[in-house]
């Protein structure tokens, strides 16, 4: 586990650690969508997707906000996170090198609380925004 | 197809009960190792009890009922995109709780789209309670709904 992030030593600015997948699969799809409950064919059915005028299935949306979410909690500790937001961007599929990371914008203190919040964003191996996200969390 | 009076339609509440045996399975297919996830004794001496990831609530789908949602009636389920989703967390969840949800709809609202022409945004939350009857979580989605089937980009 990462060592508990302390309030006073966090910077505005400060960056939260990078997740790497190095290329999601479909078999991440398809434990995904059992995981999840999430059974829209889109993430795993090729035969549904072709008909559908799309080349090859592609990653659930909450698949990718998941892996975004370790990235978080490996930063500011599981149990601290006050709220969590995402908007979903371009697709990402099979292979794709997803990259989760993201930035402390604000410190605050609320009834009491120490919280930080900042930015989250996911990449593609492009560059490109799968995520855009934002998030409050305690920080002791 | 804005119709505001869905605004505040609610559907019947579901249970949710946490389970360790969904907890682990949605930490791997997140791909996150943290032994909070796995570990009940460092669980419960670090934090109280074994926690839930960030998005777990998701999982709700395998709790609610064809009467649990609040209705989305009018909407083209063929037409529709997730376009954002947010959790609020107000106290801890762990695995042996049995959560409470009731659906309903905060929103609804247009705006011009570009590829996809006029969008239909529907915003629908899932607020939660545990078995003490506190409120623990909210999940918030917004459903966009696109005036013509979005191709691949």
């Amino acid at each position: 586990m990462a060592p508990k992030l302390k309030f006073d030593s966090v910077k505005v600015g400060d960056e939260i650690p990078k997740f790497v997948v190095e290329g999601i699969t479909r078999p991440d799809f398809v434990r995904y969508a059992g995981a999840s409950g999430d059974f829209v064919p889109l993430h795993y059915d090729q035969a549904f997707v072709e008909a559908a005028g799309i080349p090859t299935v592609f990653a659930q949306g909450m698949f990718t906000a998941g892996l975004l979410s370790k990235a978080l909690t490996d930063y500011v500790g599981i149990g601290n996170v006050r709220q969590y937001k995402v908007r979903f961007a371009t697709r990402l599929w099979p292979g794709d090198i997803v990259t989760c990371t993201g930035k402390v914008t604000n410190k605050l203190e609320q009834n009491g609380e120490k919280l930080i919040e900042g930015d989250l964003i996911v990449l593609n191996q492009k560059g490109e925004p799968a995520i855009r996200g934002s998030f409050r969390a305690a920080c002791g | 197809m804005a119709d505001k009076s869905m605004v505040g339609r609610k559907g019947k509440p579901f249970k949710m009960p946490i389970e360790w045996g969904k907890v682990r399975e949605f930490a791997r297919a997140v791909k996150d190792p943290n032994p909070l996830y796995f570990d009940p004794e460092l669980a419960k001496k670090e934090l109280g009890g074994i926690p839930i990831p960030v998005t777990f609530l998701q999982t709700s789908a395998f709790w609610q009922e064809a009467d649990s949602g609040p209705g989305m009636g009018g909407f083209d389920l063929r037409r529709i995109l997730h376009g954002e989703q947010e959790f609020e967390f107000f106290k801890p969840i762990f695995v042996g709780d049995t959560l409470t949800g009731v659906s309903q709809i905060a929103d609804v609202y247009e705006k011009e789209g570009g590829r996809g022409g006029k969008m239909t945004f529907l915003v629908s939350e899932v607020e939660y309670t545990n078995q003490r009857g506190e409120k623990v979580a909210v999940a918030r989605s917004t459903l966009i709904e696109t005036g013509q089937t979005v191709r691949a980009s």
